[in-house]
């Protein structure tokens, strides 16, 4: 039985990590193909870094998820110590106003909000659809996600907390920024590193919302019709290395606090 | 604790910074950009020693350009649709271009802007999507021809044409277009029917025979052909001829025709949207991609065939000399080019093409039926979950 529940497990993360497996050994493979290993190359990274719609394109992406990121934060922040702080009643309706874009098909979202871009800007001249919808679009969705995540560590705080700082003297903001944020502080990066990555691969609400600015994912659709060149498999593996090494840091980092607070 | 103002107060900053340096990114440029949306892939960008066309341009004019990429026409045709998007040069195929006139979508272009244009060889001039030659200038054009592996098929080349697509000789070793025009098209040269035909027996027909054709089908499908047809999984496969070159650099087994009898011939043509904000530099973008050197680096990229004579004469000869991209006379004499159809025939090939691909149409009802017992399963699970709960705390 334990034989069995450990080969059960090794075919899930066989089945999860093949495809990266692949994807990256590929990004290596010298000719075009994605079926035979024809040699060992970097001329899709260097070909990679040449690429100018490619690195354009990425660049956009990044700003859109670090902007978007950000501000999602940011927001969703400031919502959740509303929320906490709410009756049962108006919390339930909020809440599930909260959840709602979650469930709701990105596709709906993503075509209702250009409908409201289009009637803005054709009728008020303000947001045409860019950069700046871009962003508007993505801190939207994302912001369920991390009132979702901040909201729990709120929870867990303990509610005197901010009170016996004021007792001991901190003005409201003081305690805010010494007492409360760094409390909630893993909440608050989880929810920010998963709006980051929603926002970065994010492509049927970008597709109604980016008018002219083009974002990577769907850069990379539009190559579709030929042969989506391994360009793309090298950049993905890049991506891939970086949030992992990101992720490593964060958990290499709680691993210590812990020791240190053990 | 101060490290995390100091992490907050630097997120504010950089926020602060992003904004700032895009507002003044923006400013910056006085001059002007055009907005350019072609399909991907689809120009010489500096990669491999070519030369960046789009820089090249801001090189030569000042003029901006930010170019963006389409999947499909019918892409194109959402994105100018559904408003707020302000393309100054766009790149459509024929039929595309011809619904687009119809639509009134497109602007009339000032030829006189456009002198590169007596580069362009008259059989592309006032062509039928575009009969007086007001709103387009010819990009590239190809045609479709048959991909075959010579290891699989023994028929001489001269002998292979579309009929051999239906050949049970090859049952399951044949792959098809998944999209309704293109694989219809096929059907329809076959048939001796005209492919803009607005007679809705004809496509009944075309279907009809399709459908003969689906269990010799191993797939529907589109940019896949190059790993199937280039590991050698399927021996026949009908494709643009401007993508043969990659498919032979990978296989050197397989040959390419375009049959004798007739074949569909495609044109993608720039075009200045209706609500282009710069013409005259939409204009200049286009003449510019029209100037011989420039049309021949992007020919060498995109290995689809050129309108212009000079560009031709000036590609490597076993190029130029080829009737793949260059077919002979009577084949393009048979050659037909798409047309807008009107929308009830449009409407008409796509539930064809569904009841080709799945056997039947499906019906409202059903789905309606399939939904409704996903909704009382859904209850049922709440429900009783919630007796369950409920029963355990009475328990405790």
């Amino acid at each position: 039985m334990k034989l069995f529940s450990k080969i059960y497990m090794g075919l899930i993360f066989f089945f999860l990590y093949a495809p990266l497996v692949v994807l990256v050994a590929f990004s290596f493979n010298d000719s075009k193909s994605r079926n035979t290993w024809t040699g060992f190359s970097f001329r899709w990274y260097v070909k990679l870094f040449k690429d100018s719609e490619i690195l354009h394109s990425l660049l956009n992406t990044i700003i859109v998820a670090l902007v978007a990121a950000i501000l999602a934060t940011i927001i969703g922040t400031i919502a959740c110590l509303g929320i906490l702080k709410m009756k049962k009643w108006p919390k339930r309706f909020i809440m599930n106003l909260n959840n709602l874009p979650i469930v709701n098909p990105e596709i709906v979202t993503g075509v209702s909000l250009m409908l409201l871009f289009v009637f803005t800007y054709n009728n008020f001249n303000i947001l045409c659809p860019g950069m700046t919808t871009l962003i508007l679009s993505h801190t939207t969705f994302c912001l369920p996600y991390v009132v979702l995540s901040v909201l729990p560590k709120l929870r867990q705080m303990n509610p005197y907390l901010y009170e016996a700082a004021q007792d001991l003297g901190c003005t409201p903001f003081y305690a805010f920024f010494k007492v409360i944020l760094p409390e909630i502080m893993p909440g608050i990066i989880t929810g920010m590193v998963m709006a980051f990555t929603l926002s970065l691969d994010d492509f049927v609400i970008s597709y109604f919302t980016s008018g002219t600015t083009q974002t990577l994912p769907i850069a990379i659709y539009s190559m579709t019709r030929k042969i989506v060149s391994p360009e793309i498999n090298a950049l993905s593996t890049m991506l891939f290395v970086v949030v992992l090494t990101l992720l490593l840091a964060i958990n290499i980092r709680q691993i210590k606090e812990m020791k240190k607070n053990n | 604790m101060k490290k995390n103002l100091v992490l907050i107060s630097a997120a504010f900053f950089s926020v602060l910074l992003i904004t700032a340096g895009l507002v003044l990114f923006k400013h910056d440029k006085s001059n002007v950009t055009i907005n350019v949306y072609n399909w991907g892939e689809y120009i010489s960008d500096g990669t491999d020693g070519t030369l960046n066309v789009n820089e090249e341009f801001t090189k030569r004019t000042g003029i901006h350009v930010n170019y963006s990429t389409f999947q499909s026409n019918e892409a194109l045709f959402a994105k100018m649709q559904g408003g707020g998007t302000k393309y100054d040069v766009v790149i459509p195929s024929d039929y595309m271009i011809s619904k687009m006139i119809e639509k009134d979508m497109l602007r009339k272009i000032d030829f006189e802007n456009i002198s590169n244009f007596s580069y362009i060889d008259d059989n592309f001039k006032n062509p039928t999507y575009d009969p007086t030659n007001e709103y387009s200038v010819p990009y590239t054009w190809g045609t479709i021809g048959i991909f075959y592996n010579k290891k699989m098929v023994n028929e001489p080349e001269e002998e292979i044409s579309w009929d051999i697509l239906w050949n049970k000789k090859y049952s399951g070793k044949i792959l098809m277009f998944d999209n309704p025009r293109d694989s219809f098209a096929i059907s329809q040269i076959r048939l001796g029917i005209p492919l803009n035909t607005v007679n809705p027996k004809d496509w009944e027909y075309a279907a009809q025979d399709l459908r003969n054709q689906k269990p010799l089908v191993q797939s529907y499908v589109m940019d896949q052909i190059f790993d199937k047809m280039g590991n050698g999984e399927a021996a026949l496969a009908p494709y643009y001829t401007g993508d043969a070159a990659l498919l032979i650099q990978r296989n050197k087994d397989i040959g390419f025709v375009v049959p004798k009898i007739g074949t569909n011939k495609f044109i993608d043509a720039m075009c200045i949207p209706k609500d282009s904000e710069h013409p005259t530099e939409a204009q200049k973008y286009i003449n510019f991609l029209c100037d011989p050197d420039i049309a021949l680096e992007n020919i060498r990229y995109i290995g689809y065939s050129s309108p212009e004579t000079k560009v031709k004469n000036k590609l490597d000869p076993q190029i130029s000399n080829s009737k793949i991209y260059y077919p002979d006379e009577e084949t393009l004499k048979n050659s037909q080019v798409f047309t807008s159809l009107p929308d009830e025939i449009n409407s008409l090939m796509d539930n064809l093409w569904i009841t080709i691909k799945t056997g039947n149409v499906g019906n409202p009802l059903t789905l309606f039926a399939v939904i409704l017992c996903f909704v009382v399963l859904y209850l049922t699970i709440i429900l009783y979950k919630k007796s369950k709960y409920k029963n355990s705390i009475k328990k405790n």
